[in-house]
């Protein structure tokens, strides 16, 4: 063909975001400052979950919060009122998920040298979020109750990439045909080293040991 | 609805080759997808267009998808078998402990550039 060149790429379309991830995850290392990227479907309890928590440790850990959404600001001004924490609201643009490059851009809105924790609330979705590294130190993802205990086997790279996963909203469970030994083993197959929480953002049952959970995961990352 | 995100990133990356080789205008760009990647090609190919022809570089340029078939190994028998028509478990000896050993690609090939 005259004047047509071939040229050979083949690169996968995920290779520059992971590779933007790992040099944000370095410079997080160096900063200490642990970063958290906290994924989940629409109503999980993201949001209620992190105010319960950050109200338990905001005096031990500098935190701050990113909240990633399609549009509004209604989550980062909730979190701000309910635990005085700084928190900034990213817009994703439209887009399903965040990368590496808006989770840069977020970071740089904040005064990272007086932190020691910063939560991404991702957008709500088990796709699309999964598939793009934040650069984040750890993920954790809450699955509540009402979403069912055959979530992991339906979303399997989700709870594949996740280091912990929180089970929420525990309260109502007497209200659903939950079985939270069959979602524990449904996790277990996709993620053998996944660790696992319940909880209850409503009444708290738990949420300490989430909170214990982050202390240990920010002492480690600052070592 | 990950595919118009899926697209920003090939139109970068295809600026990006572009540019370091000097090219004017793209014709065409040939994507790898796995059958288990969780991209719809025909998605794909929609968002495809609505965005490239935002770029002077890319207006009117063809994506085509070839599809690469997803294969799974079995841990236990040593097998190999489809993905899509046996999923997780393996077909000669049920047991669970596969792992997938490709088809879960959404790589660039290569571009034609004009």
């Amino acid at each position: 063909m005259d004047g047509v060149k071939i040229i050979e790429i083949k690169k996968s379309v995920f290779e520059s975001n992971d590779r933007e991830a790992d040099a944000l995850r370095r410079e997080l290392k160096q900063k200490g400052v642990f970063l958290l990227n906290l994924m989940s479907s629409p109503g999980s309890g993201k949001t209620s979950t992190l105010i319960r928590t950050i109200n338990l440790i905001k005096n031990k850990l500098h935190t701050a919060v990113m909240e990633a959404d399609i549009d509004s600001d209604v989550d980062a001004v909730k979190i701000k009122a309910e635990t005085g924490v700084e928190s900034i609201q990213l817009h994703t643009g439209g887009m399903c998920h965040l990368d590496a490059e808006m989770t840069r851009q977020g970071l740089d809105g904040l005064n990272l040298k007086d932190l020691d924790l910063v939560i991404l609330e991702n957008v709500g979705n088990l796709v699309c979020p999964a598939e793009f590294d934040t650069g984040s130190c750890k993920n954790a993802m809450i699955l509540s109750v009402p979403e069912g205990d055959d979530k992991p086997l339906k979303y399997p790279l989700m709870f594949s990439v996740c280091d912990l996963v929180l089970i929420n909203k525990m309260d109502v469970q007497p209200y659903f045909d939950f079985d939270l030994e069959k979602c524990r083993q449904n996790i277990l197959r996709r993620n053998p080293k996944a660790q696992m929480i319940p909880i209850s953002a409503k009444t708290g049952e738990g949420v300490e040991v989430f909170a214990q959970w982050l202390t240990d995961e920010v002492r480690d990352w600052k070592k | 609805m990950h595919e118009l995100g899926i697209v920003f990133y090939i139109i970068k990356e295809v600026k990006a080759v572009a540019e370091a080789n000097h090219v004017g205008h793209v014709a065409k760009v040939v994507m790898h997808i796995g059958e288990v990647s969780t991209v719809v090609p025909d998605y794909l190919t929609d968002c495809w267009r609505w965005a490239a022809d935002k770029e002077e570089l890319l207006r009117g340029c063809e994506l085509q998808v070839i599809t690469t078939e997803a294969v799974t190994v079995c841990k236990a028998c040593g097998k190999e078998y489809a993905t899509v028509a046996h999923g997780r478990t393996c077909p000669f000896c049920q047991s669970g402990d596969t792992v997938l050993l490709r088809g879960n690609e959404v790589e660039i090939k290569e571009i034609e550039a004009e």
